[in-house]
């Protein structure tokens, strides 16, 4: 193929010779604030709250999933922590699915996605969600309503904070996704429309 | 200039919808920026656009370097690397693997990489249906035109024309309420997703030391692109290489805020490979396509090679006075605005789009809001010279060369010039309606004539 053509073309045009040293690349620029937890937890709620998600602390998450369930259906992710919480035995949640296309199916169908996160950043309000056997894309991506509980211990700084613990996420999975409020467009007359393609709904449950 | 761009001037000019379209709509993306780059919220701001600019510049240096890199460690997480020198060898890898696949449906997320090759067209001549997802760009696809900004693909259109079109090609009744339009959008595009058999999605960044894809969203397409399909297909210029993950705590902050006006876009996917063994869902095949499709020829020159430091975010669009006046149509290629009109001669060659360099204003207002701090005025000035150094000397203006001499030769006057002045004022505003001026300023306004001239002032103080 064009592998060779174009790599020498870049190499020519640039004056450089295959294999030749480069200078050492300007350093990350990485600042990390110090910011009390409950300064976190402060922010991160307001920020969700200011995309127009919910967001809410609260010491028992198991007793506020199972009054959004309501009747509805559901499907939770494999995280240990949201069977710790007691939350993936609730009645309505589906949960310890390990089969593609069996969690294809069930997310299609199901109103809410269930999830924890692997870490939040405090400053944006976002969610990071690391593919693993425990968190799949899905779940957080086709229901139209998705909850995450997160321990308030996983709440970072921002984005420093995640580049310094995660320099290199390829070497744990092939996706990490920042979730950052419900999904939208405003592709039409720039009016904002929440629930394009991903959940228009999301709650954020900061839990001990 | 070009008859055809002229025309096309003319046209968005005298379309007063058009007109209002653009102007609130590029306002508003403006002042969103204003406030999410202002010093209380982001107080290192220009320090972060000093950072960026350093990276890009140091990583289209050693360009061969990072994608090779890059190439080793996607390699090593079980993706696939492929080279193309332009739209032709896209089009044939995409065809050989679908066939070997048994492939039919492709689901697309929005690429300005792939507007550049027309990938849609080509594929679909093939037999194969490729589906735009982004609401703008499924929009775009059924109306077949190309996107009118970089970032708000479907700027140019109202509801009601979105409602006629959903009507003429989905067969729905006709819906004006944007949230019932973009419900429509997705149920169709709900079923496409699920059943299509190839992802095909751009790249914002790839990241050389994790071999990794980064795009940023807002809808989830992308995400359900590279997710939902058991093929996943990155398609990415040569230029979107970046050394380190670490890097992108500096571009991160800057690309949703110059784009949108967001601390960060809803969903920013980092895909490194096909899913691992363990993980439960995510494509069994992942490609990345390198390509070039004329980026090396931006390379040789070190001042305009800049200009592939580019993240496409639209912040140069949305403050320029042309592009909120001309818009996205007028300009020839799928580039528009200050940022198309360096990168689109430099691409073609500027013997091809010789008028582009022209169409600005030179008020410096792009290279200010440009993230990656891309000095987009003085390429302007350089691509101008270009032009006039590859016009041969019959074309040469010669009425244009005389017109300059004379200026020249007034302004070394002094005594001359200030006849000329008084005699100008005396005899009122002159009229160029035909000839070359008339041309000139049909599209410029003259300043009225002061009473006195400042020499005058300055003699009396």
């Amino acid at each position: 193929m064009s592998r060779d053509h174009i790599l020498h073309r870049v190499r020519t045009a640039l004056g450089r010779s295959a294999g030749q040293a480069v200078a050492e690349a300007p350093p990350p620029r990485i600042l990390i604030p110090r910011v009390e937890m409950d300064a976190r937890v402060a922010s991160m709620l307001a920020r969700v709250e200011a995309l127009a998600g919910e967001a809410l602390e609260t010491a028992n998450p198991c007793a506020f999933v199972a009054a959004a369930i309501a009747g509805k259906t559901a499907v939770a992710s494999n995280a240990p922590y949201l069977a710790e919480c007691g939350i993936t035995s609730l009645p309505g949640v589906r949960s310890g699915i390990t089969d593609r296309d069996q969690l294809r199916d069930a997310c299609a169908a199901a109103d809410i996605g269930i999830t924890s996160a692997d870490y939040a950043l405090a400053d944006t309000g976002t969610l990071v969600m690391l593919a693993s056997p425990h968190e799949t894309r899905l779940i957080s991506l086709l229901p139209p309503q998705h909850i995450a509980v997160v321990p308030r211990g996983r709440i970072l700084t921002g984005l420093d904070e995640l580049f310094s613990i995660l320099p290199n996420p390829a070497e744990q999975t092939s996706s990490m996704v920042l979730i950052t409020g419900p999904s939208r467009t405003a592709d039409i007359e720039q009016i904002l429309v929440r629930g394009v393609h991903g959940p228009g709904h999301i709650t954020v449950v900061v839990a001990p | 200039m070009s008859t055809e761009f002229d025309q096309k001037v003319h046209g968005t000019l005298g379309d007063a919808n058009l007109q209002f379209a653009i102007y609130t709509a590029t306002g508003r993306l403006k002042e969103k920026r204003v406030e999410t780059v202002a010093t209380d919220v982001l107080p290192d701001y220009q320090e972060l656009r000093t950072q960026a600019n350093a990276i890009k510049k140091h990583s289209i240096e050693n360009l061969d370097h990072y994608l090779e890199e890059f190439e080793r460690n996607l390699t090593a997480h079980g993706g696939r690397v492929v080279y193309c020198k332009d739209g032709t060898e896209v089009a044939d890898f995409i065809l050989s693997l679908a066939k070997e696949r048994g492939a039919h449906l492709i689901v697309k997320s929005k690429s300005m990489t792939t507007e550049e090759i027309d990938l849609n067209e080509r594929l679909e001549h093939q037999g194969l249906e490729s589906v735009e997802t982004d609401l703008g760009e499924y929009i775009l696809q059924l109306a077949h035109q190309r996107p009118y900004h970089i970032v708000a693909p479907a700027l140019h259109m109202t509801r009601y024309e979105v409602a006629d079109l959903f009507e003429r090609r989905l067969h729905v009744p006709n819906e004006t309420v944007p949230e019932k339009q973009t419900a429509l959008a997705r149920s169709v595009l709900r079923q496409k997703f699920l059943s299509a058999d190839i992802g095909i999605s751009g790249a914002n960044f790839l990241v050389a030391d994790s071999g990794a894809v980064v795009i940023v969203e807002n809808e989830g397409n992308a995400r359900l692109t590279t997710s939902a399909p058991k093929i996943h297909i990155a398609i990415a210029g040569i230029e979107k290489v970046i050394p380190r993950s670490q890097d992108l705590a500096t571009f991160l902050k800057l690309l949703a805020r110059s784009a949108t006006g967001q601390l960060l876009s809803v969903y920013t996917s980092f895909l490194s490979g096909p899913r691992r063994e363990s993980e439960i869902d995510g494509p069994d095949e992942f490609y990345v396509v390198l390509l070039d499709n004329g980026r090396t020829r931006l390379l040789p020159d070190k001042g305009k090679r800049q200009s592939l430091f580019c993240i496409r975010c639209g912040a140069c669009l949305n403050t320029c006075p042309v592009y909120r006046k001309i818009g996205g149509h007028s300009f020839p290629w799928v580039y528009s605005g200050p940022i198309g009109a360096i990168l689109t001669p430099q691409f073609m060659g500027v013997q091809h789009e010789p008028a582009l360099p022209f169409a600005s204003s030179l008020c410096g207002a792009c290279g200010e809001v440009c993230p990656v701090k891309i000095d987009i005025p003085k390429i302007l000035l350089e691509l101008r010279s270009d032009v006039k150094k590859t016009e041969t000397r019959e074309k040469q203006n010669r009425l244009e060369k005389l017109a300059f001499r004379g200026f020249a030769w007034l302004m070394t006057h002094p005594r001359i010039y200030e006849m000329a002045g008084q005699l100008a004022r005396s005899l009122g505003p002159p009229s160029f309606n035909a000839g070359p001026l008339g041309a000139w300023l049909s599209q410029r306004d003259l300043p009225p004539l002061p009473a006195r001239s400042f020499r005058e002032m300055w003699r009396r103080r």
